[in-house]
C-alpha cells in the first residue's frame, strides 16, 4: 500500500463530510465526490435539532437515557451497540459543533439551549433556529474547505458514483464514476471507499428528500454483492406540506415548541379554523397520549393522521389534512426558535402560520434501512464503508426526531478513522484491480441506453413507480397489495428496457443521468417491497392491520437483501439482533 | 435581529387551460442561445421546478416538436439549498418558490420567461457555473480554524445577542443571486460580491474565529474588495433569505478601512 493511504468518500452531506474530516486529520488523502456542490446536500433541509444527553436543563438526563429512548423508539431493531456508542459522544460532538461556530441558540447565560423532541420526555435537543441542518452542514463545509486550501482534500463536485472497482478477489480498489457535465466515464483508484448517499425518498415519487436521494449508490452496491438491510423499514414523517412536486417537511420542532395538532369535531366543518373554539376541537395525539402528548414518536402521529383522515374520514374540508396549529405561540418566540420554517410555509402555501393554522399531511421522510454495516461502518465488500442515512444502523424499525444530524455526524467519524485502518493493512492489488473491466462494463449500460430506440419516458416510468410505492408501501401495508407493487416494479423493468432518451447528447445530459439512476431505483424498490411483504408484523414503522402486533420471536432479526444476478431479484435472510444491553419490552406511549 | 415574515400577496387566480413558458436554452458553453416556446397544461399549486419535470416527462415544445429535457441545477425544492438561481420573469429569483399562479399575474400575459443567469457561464440551458463563490470564500477563510475535531470540551460561552446577529448572516444559501443582480459584480472591478463579504464578517463575530480577523480584513481590501460596492443596495432587496447585507458591508467596509490605517502604521 502507497505511504499515504488515499481514500474516496462519496457524498458531501453531514456524513461524508465527519469522515473527511477525521480522513483529512489523520494525514490521508481524501477525494471528495459529490453529484451536487456538496454545501447544496440533503443534510441542509434537516430543520429541528441535534440530539445529545448534556443535561444543560437540570432534568437529570443521562446518554444511558438517550440510549434507551433511541433503542425503545426503534421498537428494538437496532442493533444496540453501536447506538450506545453514539450516543455516549452526543455531548462531545455538539462542543465540536459550537467550537467550530455553529449558531446554535442560547440562554440568557450564554451557554446552549435546548428543546424537547419526539419520543423523549426530556430537553436534549440542541438547535440553531429551525435550520440545523443547515447550519451543521456547513460549519463541516467550512472545515472541508479549510483542508481543501491546505492541499489534503480534492473535490469532485458534479460526478455521479456509478459502482465501486472489485478486483479478482472481489476487494474494492476504487470506484467508477460520472462526470455530470462531459458525461465522461472514469475510475479513480482508491485503499478504501465511504458511501455517504443519504436516503432513497424519491423511489416513492413525492417524498420530502432532495431531487438526490435517489438510493441509486446503494442500489449498485448491493447489485455488486453488498447486502442492503432492513430495506422495508421508511419513516413517513407526520408532518409535511402537500405539494405538486415534493412534500415540504414542516418540523418536529414546531410541536417541540408548543404547537398542537387537530382536526374539527364536527365533520366538515365550515367556520374558518381560528373561529373554532376549544371545545369543538379534537386534539387527538393529547387525547390519546396524555405524557407525550404531539411529541410522540414519527410513526405513532403518522399512523394516528392516517385514521383520522381515513379511518374517521375527519380531515380538513373531507381533504386528506390536519391541522398543525402555533398560530397561539407568541410570535417573539416563534421568530427566534422556527423562522425557518415558518418562512417555509408561508412561501409556499400563501399563509401566513403565525395567525392560521398550517394544513398538514404525513409524507415519506427517512430511509431507516440501508446498506448492511458491521460495527466498524464496514459493508459486506471488502474496502466499503457506509456511513450517515444510507446505511442501515442505530434507528432500527423507527427514527427518532434530532437524531439523524447526529447518526450522520456519527458514522462518519467511526468510518473514517476504521477506512484509514483497513488502507494501512491492504496488500497491494495485483493487475489493474478490476479497473479497465468496470469502465467497460459502466460504458456499455451507457451506450445500450443511449441507442436504444423505445417508446418509453424515464420520467414517466418514476411517476409509475412513486405512485405505486406511495400507495403500497408507507403508512399502511397489506400483502395483497405489496405483491402488486412488486409485479408493477417487474413491469416497470421490463418497460425500461424500451426507453427512447430524446437527448442523446454528451454534455450535462441530466435525463440520461436520471435514467440511470432509475433503473438502481427498480431494482432496490423490490427489496424494499419484498421486505414488507415477507415481514408479517407490525413494528415501528412497519404497520400490516392483518398482523397488528410485534412478534419478537419470529422478527425481532434484521432482513437483509442480497441480490441474486440469475433471478435478477432480491433474496431474503435474516440476521440476529443485537440485544446485549437492554431487553426488549413492549413499546407502549400511551401511558408510561 | 430577528428577521421580518416574508409578506406575501395572494395572486389573483389564473383561469386559462394552459399557459406559455419561453425558456432561453443553450447546447453547450460555447454554442449560441435560442428561445425554445412550450405550451403546458395549468394546474395549480405549480412552482417553476415542476413546470421544469413536467417538460421533462413530455418534451414536446410550442410548435409540436419533439426536444430534449431543459438542464437547470435542483436539489432541495424548499429554498434552502441555493440551487435553483435562474431569471424567472427577468428577475433572479430561486425557481423551487417561484409559484405559476403569481408569476402569470405578476406580468398579466400568461406567460413566463425563463433565462440563466446572466453574470455566470453558461454550462447548459438553465444550469450556470457558480464556482467563483466557493473560491471567493477559500480566499477570506470562511471558517474557524479549530484545533482539531477530538473532544476538547464546550466552546466559549456566546450571549443570545451575538448568535442573534450571526444566525441570520449563517442562513446564507449561496445561491448568488446578490452577485447576479449587482451592478459593480463584473469582470471590470472584480468585486467579490456581498455573499463573500456576509460570510467575512459571520466568522469576525465570532469568539474562535475572530483569530483570523485581521487576515480576512486584509483579503477584502483593494481591487475587488469591499470598496468596491457602489451601494445600489440591489442584493439585500433580492436576497431570497433576507440576509443584512448592506449592513454586513458597511461593517466591513468601516472594519477594512480601520485595518488599513492600522497596518500603514505597523507595517
Amino acid at each position: 500500500m502507497a505511504a499515504v493511504p488515499r481514500i474516496i468518500v462519496v457524498g458531501g452531506g453531514l456524513a461524508g463530510l465527519s469522515a473527511v474530516i477525521k480522513i483529512a486529520e489523520a494525514g490521508g488523502k481524501v477525494d471528495l465526490f459529490s453529484i451536487v456542490p456538496v454545501k447544496r446536500s440533503h443534510s441542509v433541509c434537516a430543520q429541528g435539532g441535534i440530539n445529545a444527553a448534556k443535561d444543560l436543563k437540570g432534568e437529570g438526563d443521562t446518554v444511558l437515557k438517550h440510549f434507551d429512548d433511541t433503542v425503545y423508539g426503534g421498537d428494538f431493531l437496532a442493533n444496540q451497540t453501536p447506538v450506545k456508542n453514539m450516543t455516549a459522544q452526543g455531548p462531545a460532538i455538539i462542543d465540536l459543533l459550537d467550537r467550530m461556530g455553529v449558531p446554535f441558540n442560547r440562554t440568557a447565560e450564554g451557554l446552549l439551549d435546548f428543546r424537547r423532541f419526539g419520543g423523549t420526555l426530556y430537553q436534549r435537543t440542541a438547535y440553531a433556529g429551525a435550520t440545523t441542518g443547515q447550519q451543521l452542514l456547513y460549519a463541516l463545509d467550512e472545515q472541508v474547505r479549510r483542508h481543501e486550501s491546505e492541499g489534503r482534500v480534492t473535490k469532485y463536485e458534479g460526478w455521479e458514483f456509478l459502482s465501486a472497482v472489485l478486483d479478482s478477489a472481489g476487494v474494492c480498489r476504487g470506484i467508477c464514476a460520472m462526470d455530470l457535465r462531459s458525461m465522461e466515464v472514469r475510475t479513480f483508484p482508491a485503499d478504501a471507499i465511504i458511501i455517504c448517499t443519504g436516503g432513497n425518498g424519491a423511489i416513492f415519487g413525492k417524498s420530502t428528500n432532495s431531487v438526490v436521494c435517489t438510493g441509486s449508490a446503494q442500489s449498485a452496491l448491493y447489485q455488486q454483492g453488498a447486502a442492503y438491510a432492513n430495506g422495508e423499514f421508511i419513516q413517513v414523517h407526520p408532518t409535511a406540506i402537500p405539494g405538486e412536486d415534493k412534500l415540504r417537511l414542516m418540523s418536529e420542532s414546531a410541536r417541540g415548541e408548543g404547537g398542537r395538532i387537530w382536526v374539527p369535531r364536527k365533520k366538515n366543518d365550515p367556520r374558518p379554523a381560528k373561529t373554532i373554539p376549544e371545545a369543538d376541537r379534537w386534539y387527538f395525539l393529547e387525547e390519546k397520549y396524555p405524557k407525550y402528548g404531539n411529541l410522540v414518536p414519527r410513526d405513532i402521529a403518522t399512523r394516528e393522521i392516517h385514521q383520522v383522515v381515513f379511518d374517521h374520514d375527519m380531515g380538513i374540508d373531507g381533504q386528506p389534512m390536519v391541522y398543525l396549529d402555533v398560530s397561539h405561540i407568541p410570535r417573539e418566540i416563534l421568530e427566534k426558535k422556527i423562522e425557518g420554517i415558518l418562512e417555509i410555509y408561508e412561501k409556499f402555501v400563501g399563509e401566513d402560520p403565525h395567525e392560521v393554522p398550517m394544513k398538514i399531511f404525513p409524507g415519506v421522510h427517512y430511509t431507516m434501512g440501508g446498506t448492511w454495516v458491521d460495527f466498524n461502518q464496514m459493508t459486506q465488500i471488502p474496502g466499503v464503508f457506509a456511513a450517515g442515512e444510507a446505511d442501515y444502523s442505530i434507528h432500527g424499525a423507527n427514527r427518532l426526531g434530532a437524531n439523524s444530524l447526529l447518526s450522520c455526524i456519527y458514522g462518519g467519524f467511526v468510518a473514517g478513522p476504521n477506512a484509514m485502518t483497513y488502507a494501512k493493512n491492504l496488500p497491494a492489488q495485483t493487475g489493474d484491480g478490476g479497473h479497465a473491466a468496470e469502465k467497460v462494463r459502466q460504458m456499455e449500460f451507457n451506450n445500450i441506453l443511449l441507442s436504444n430506440q423505445g417508446t418509453e419516458n424515464p420520467f414517466k416510468l418514476w411517476r409509475e413507480l412513486g405512485e405505486t410505492m406511495t400507495r403500497h408501501a408507507t403508512i399502511v401495508r397489506y400483502n395483497k397489495g405489496l405483491r402488486e407493487a412488486d409485479e408493477k416494479i417487474v413491469e416497470l423493468l421490463e418497460r425500461y428496457r424500451n426507453i427512447n432518451l430524446t437527448d442523446k447528447s454528451q454534455w450535462a445530459n441530466t435525463s440520461f443521468a436520471f435514467t440511470r439512476q432509475l433503473y438502481n431505483m427498480l431494482q432496490l424498490a423490490r427489496v424494499i417491497v419484498q421486505g414488507a411483504e415477507k415481514h408479517d408484523e407490525s413494528r415501528g414503522a412497519h404497520y400490516k392491520p392483518d398482523f397488528p402486533d410485534r412478534n419478537d420471536e419470529q422478527f425481532l432479526k434484521t432482513t437483509m437483501a442480497k441480490y441474486d444476478a440469475g433471478s435478477d431479484a432480491p433474496v431474503l435472510t435474516y440476521e440476529e439482533v443485537d440485544t446485549q444491553w437492554i431487553k426488549p419490552r413492549p413499546r407502549v406511549y400511551t401511558s408510561s | 435581529m430577528a428577521k421580518k415574515s416574508a409578506h406575501i400577496e395572494k395572486a389573483k387566480a389564473y383561469t386559462g387551460g394552459t399557459f406559455k413558458v419561453s425558456i432561453k436554452r443553450q447546447a453547450t458553453p460555447d454554442a449560441p442561445s435560442k428561445t425554445e416556446v412550450f405550451d403546458l397544461p395549468y394546474r395549480s399549486g405549480l412552482n417553476i421546478t415542476s413546470v421544469l419535470v413536467d417538460i421533462a416527462a413530455n418534451p414536446i415544445n410550442a410548435s409540436g416538436a419533439v426536444t430534449t429535457a431543459i438542464a437547470y441545477d435542483s436539489n432541495c425544492l424548499e429554498e434552502i439549498c441555493g440551487s435553483c438561481a435562474m431569471l424567472i420573469n427577468g428577475k433572479a429569483r430561486m425557481a423551487c418558490s417561484a409559484l405559476v399562479d403569481t408569476l402569470l399575474a405578476e406580468n398579466g400575459k400568461g406567460e413566463i420567461t425563463l433565462a440563466p443567469l446572466s453574470k455566470f457561464p453558461v454550462v447548459r440551458d438553465l444550469a450556470v457555473d457558480r464556482s467563483v463563490l466557493f473560491e471567493n470564500l477559500k480566499a477570506v477563510q470562511a471558517w474557524v480554524p479549530i484545533d482539531g475535531s477530538y473532544d476538547l470540551g464546550p466552546g466559549p460561552k456566546q450571549f443570545p445577542q451575538i448568535q442573534e446577529q450571526r444566525y441570520p448572516l449563517s442562513n446564507c444559501i449561496s445561491c448568488t443571486i446578490c452577485m447576479e443582480v449587482c451592478p459593480q459584480f463584473n469582470d471590470d472591478t472584480n468585486f467579490v460580491g456581498a455573499a463573500t463579504i456576509a460570510q467575512a464578517l459571520l466568522f469576525n463575530m465570532d469568539p474562535s474565529g475572530s483569530v483570523l480577523k485581521e487576515e480576512r480584513l486584509r483579503a477584502l481590501a483593494g481591487d475587488g474588495g469591499v470598496q468596491e460596492c457602489g451601494y445600489a443596495m440591489n442584493c439585500v432587496q433580492a436576497c431570497p433569505k433576507q440576509l443584512p447585507l448592506t449592513q454586513a458591508i458597511s461593517d466591513m467596509g468601516r472594519d477594512v478601512m480601520i485595518q488599513q490605517v492600522k497596518d500603514f502604521f505597523t507595517i
